[in-house]
């Protein structure tokens, strides 16, 4: 008869990783999908490269279902309140993924229309290459973002998520006060930004 | 010597069972558990409705919205039945002064439903 050891039996572990182990396995994925990477992005949700495999099974077309946004294509400056709008909608926590060069930083539509890269106007987690990026290269992007949700810690990204919301409102109090139209009062937001040497408006 | 209790009282307390586990599933699952598990952040933007990130052009989809079409609908049975009356009275007509005036009096009856109608403003399109 052997005596019962308390290490033989009994697992510890922190509340980061088992919560996180969760979440990084049952993303809901949004897609935002303006441009040709969300052809590929079908592509991948579809049986050949099979996006469920990674616990993204549900794919949702409402923010208040999903928490993984990802924005697949151009984003132009007049859809960036538009943007901010369905990140500030989704349920928490969230992550976005940027698909392609466009919605990374502009590609190569280097105009006054397009926003430079969505970065400047909702927090992004992942930044994915390609014009567009093959299905495989989403799905490595996502497999990073599982990554990064391993080791970050609960509250981080509560505080991050938190920061958003901050600016939120001061973008709808600057947009009371100067009498200006949404996509005006982030387009005001982010040149005062650059102003300051910065490019993130949250 | 007490009184033997009750063959039912078994039933009683099976009854009671199952509402305290019931009473207990939803008190858990309802209030408890979603209170320790779900993060509650409720903000402005998320509580407006969805409208694929545009701003809400109005208050939702519950505001109160006059229906004319009833009134209207409620006249047109009055006129309807009316007409369905009158059509084979005038065949059947045979001149008797009796039938004129008892016909007579019917419309006068529905005229006076049309013209409190009319009076209280079931004619106006635009209220």
């Amino acid at each position: 008869m052997g005596t019962l050891r308390l290490d033989d039996s009994v697992m510890t572990t922190r509340l980061d990783s088992v919560v996180n182990w969760a979440r990084k396995n049952s993303l809901w994925p949004l897609p935002f999908g303006t441009a040709c990477c969300a052809i590929e992005f079908m592509s991948m949700m579809a049986s050949r490269y099979d996006f469920s495999r990674f616990g993204a099974e549900a794919l949702r077309f409402s923010p208040r279902q999903s928490d993984l946004l990802l924005v697949l294509g151009t984003v132009t400056n007049k859809q960036a309140p538009v943007l901010r709008q369905i990140y500030a909608q989704m349920a928490e926590p969230k992550w976005v993924v940027a698909v392609g060069v466009c919605a990374s930083s502009g590609g190569m539509y280097r105009t006054y229309a397009t926003l430079q890269g969505i970065d400047r106007v909702v927090p992004v987690d992942v930044y994915v290459p390609g014009c567009p990026p093959r299905p495989e290269t989403m799905i490595h992007g996502v497999m990073e973002l599982q990554k990064k949700i391993t080791r970050e810690s609960l509250s981080e990204r509560k505080e991050h998520i938190e920061r958003f919301y901050q600016s939120l409102a001061r973008q709808e109090e600057l947009q009371r006060a100067k009498g200006l139209s949404g996509f005006q009062t982030v387009r005001e937001m982010v040149l005062e930004a650059g102003a300051q040497g910065g490019q993130q408006i949250w | 010597m007490t009184p033997a209790p009750s063959p039912f009282l078994p039933v009683l307390l099976l009854f009671l069972l199952a509402l305290g586990v019931g009473a207990a599933i939803l008190v858990v699952s309802g209030r408890i558990l979603p209170g320790l598990l779900k993060p509650d952040n409720p903000q402005p933007a998320k509580l407006t409705p969805y409208e694929c990130g545009a701003p809400p052009l109005q208050e939702g989809a519950r505001r109160r919205y006059s229906v004319k079409f009833y009134l209207v609908a409620m006249l047109f049975i009055l006129f309807d039945v009316e007409a369905a009356f009158l059509l084979p009275w005038a065949v059947q007509y045979k001149a008797s002064l009796w039938t004129f005036w008892a016909m007579l009096s019917f419309l006068a009856t529905l005229l006076v439903g049309y013209i409190y109608a009319w009076g209280k403003g079931a004619l106006d399109w635009e209220r």
